[in-house]
């Protein structure tokens, strides 16, 4: 990861215009008025060897509190940019990254940038279910407490709401104790999501949250997706393009590395302005 | 997206292909019926032919069958295929093409009655025959929208939107001529007002022919011109 660090362009002043005016703004406006954009992504590549080159020259601007949805075939770099946006990439050898990313105008990349924070803010979902072997409280806690909170009636508060949110509070309050296993895997996920947001991120990252569940857990996981935008800027990787259609405000479309189109959502579905964007969402060959 | 839109084949499932074309093959059958009725229907009109308008009247029901018909399998599409953008936009231009043209039918009928009433009062005076140019009108924007669906061609369909208030302005000049000569004919009132209602189908008949052509504009080039001013709709489609 050294060569990888080097590759980074660095940013002296990872403070943007937009985040010093929010210091003058007038009261009554909120975040998403004032500062529309959560993440800017400029010139991205992804390099995983040198003969692999997972993400060219990605250009986007991601809106805040809506829900973006990445859809494109195997292959095409939509896991590899979810995955630059909370520096999962660091974790696999050989991998390049250059470019830029700011969250809130914050280079992510900037060596003084706290990793584990960063993971905090940007908190991720995987395809499979991943609850740890413990009662359904302690891993929804199990952030809190890395964090440093201990007391008791904190932690209940944050893990309640946290369950109440990922509208799983129902269906376990009777056994929290019980071991996170035992669920069901629509239920596994939800937990796993409640997990994520206990720890208060401003981002949700979610890799294909729902390809592993059935029909009606998808539908509940989709829902809870619709109650989270509000609070969240949320990006879903899928390979369900309807997925795509009925859960995002705005949607891209990849290939092979590319940002072919990105649109909002409604546009993208009904009218899209790309050739490659209509054949895929069109089901055509390509 | 124009160039690739008028094809809607090239679906890695061939049955999705079948199935559109299949549709879209339904719904210009149905245009074709469409065209025979408002064509006979006018022509009865003209020779005051009660016969060919009893032909017109019967056969209303073969086109209220394709409709529902066309309209199922649209249906079948949806909750099947829950098609995108240029597929999406075919079979919402079909299932509303298909409304309007089901309407034509049922203003041919009505030609198709005063028709009928006109026979039983004899034929009708040469002063009486101002309908036929606004006749031909709107069968022309019948087919060149029927055209334009086939070929995609949005230019076309807006030309029709263009051309309607000619077919407006035929329909005023006809009205007028039928008003002077009921001035001048008092005792033949009965007769005009039977033209008259069929003037007034006619006229709704240009106006379901720019539908469709409003229907084909957003099929291709996926803007919605309707309800548009005509001077804003070429902004609106080159922005």
């Amino acid at each position: 990861m050294e060569e990888a660090a080097d590759n980074r362009e660095q940013t002296q002043d990872p403070q943007t215009d937009e985040s010093v005016e929010a210091g003058h703004a007038a009261e009554n406006v909120t975040e998403e008025e004032l500062n529309p954009i959560c993440i800017e992504i400029r010139k991205l590549n992804l390099f995983y060897t040198k003969h692999v080159h997972a993400l060219r020259d990605i250009h986007l601007d991601i809106p805040r509190n809506k829900v973006t949805a990445f859809i494109g075939p195997s292959g095409c770099g939509k896991s590899s940019l979810l995955r630059c946006l909370n520096r999962m990439n660091d974790l696999i050898d050989d991998c390049k990254i250059k470019g830029k990313i700011r969250i809130d105008g914050e280079d992510i990349y900037h060596k003084q940038v706290d990793v584990a924070n960063l993971r905090r803010r940007v908190g991720m979902v995987f395809q499979k279910p991943n609850p740890f072997p413990k009662s359904i409280y302690d891993n929804v806690a199990y952030g809190l407490r890395i964090q440093g909170i201990g007391s008791r009636r904190i932690l209940d508060e944050i893990v309640e709401n946290a369950l109440r949110l990922a509208a799983l509070w129902d269906e376990v309050k009777d056994r929290m104790d019980a071991n996170a296993l035992e669920l069901s895997g629509g239920q596994q996920q939800r937990l796993v999501i409640a997990r994520t947001i206990a720890v208060q991120p401003e981002i949700l990252l979610l890799d294909e949250p729902a390809s592993s569940l059935d029909p009606i857990s998808t539908l509940k996981i989709e829902e809870l997706i619709n109650d989270l935008r509000e609070k969240y800027t949320i990006l879903i990787v899928t390979h369900n393009m309807q997925q795509a259609a009925r859960v995002s405000d705005y949607a891209a479309f990849m290939d092979m590395g590319n940002m072919i189109e990105f649109d909002s959502t409604d546009t993208l579905f009904t009218n899209p302005s790309e050739k490659q964007t209509e054949d895929y969402i069109t089901g055509r060959y390509g | 997206m124009n160039s690739t839109a008028g094809s809607h084949g090239h679906h890695i499932s061939r049955q999705y292909n079948a199935d559109l074309e299949e549709v879209k093959k339904h719904m210009l059958e149905m245009g074709g019926k469409v065209e025979k009725q408002l064509a006979d229907a006018l022509d009865a009109l003209i020779r005051a032919d009660s016969g060919k308008a009893s032909g017109v009247i019967s056969e209303d029901d073969v086109i209220d069958s394709m409709e529902m018909k066309i309209d199922e399998e649209c249906n079948l599409i949806i909750a099947r295929r829950q098609p995108a953008a240029s597929d999406l936009r075919l079979v919402l231009a079909i299932i509303k093409a298909i409304r309007d043209l089901e309407r034509i039918a049922d203003e041919s009928s009505k030609i198709a009655k005063a028709a009928i009433k006109v026979s039983e009062q004899g034929e009708l005076p040469n002063g009486l025959i101002e309908f036929r140019t606004l006749g031909q009108q709107v069968q022309r924007a019948l087919n060149t929208a029927l055209d334009a669906f086939v070929r995609h061609d949005a230019e076309a369909a807006l030309s029709v939107v263009q051309d309607d208030q000619d077919v407006d302005n035929e329909y005023a000049i006809a009205m007028r001529a039928m008003i002077t000569y009921m001035m001048e004919e008092p005792s033949s009132i009965s007769h005009v007002l039977n033209v008259l209602w069929a003037l007034r189908a006619m006229e709704r008949i240009g106006d379901h022919a720019k539908n469709i052509c409003e229907h084909v504009v957003y099929m291709v080039v996926g803007t919605d011109i309707r309800h548009e001013k005509l001077e804003n709709i070429a902004d609106r489609l080159s922005g």
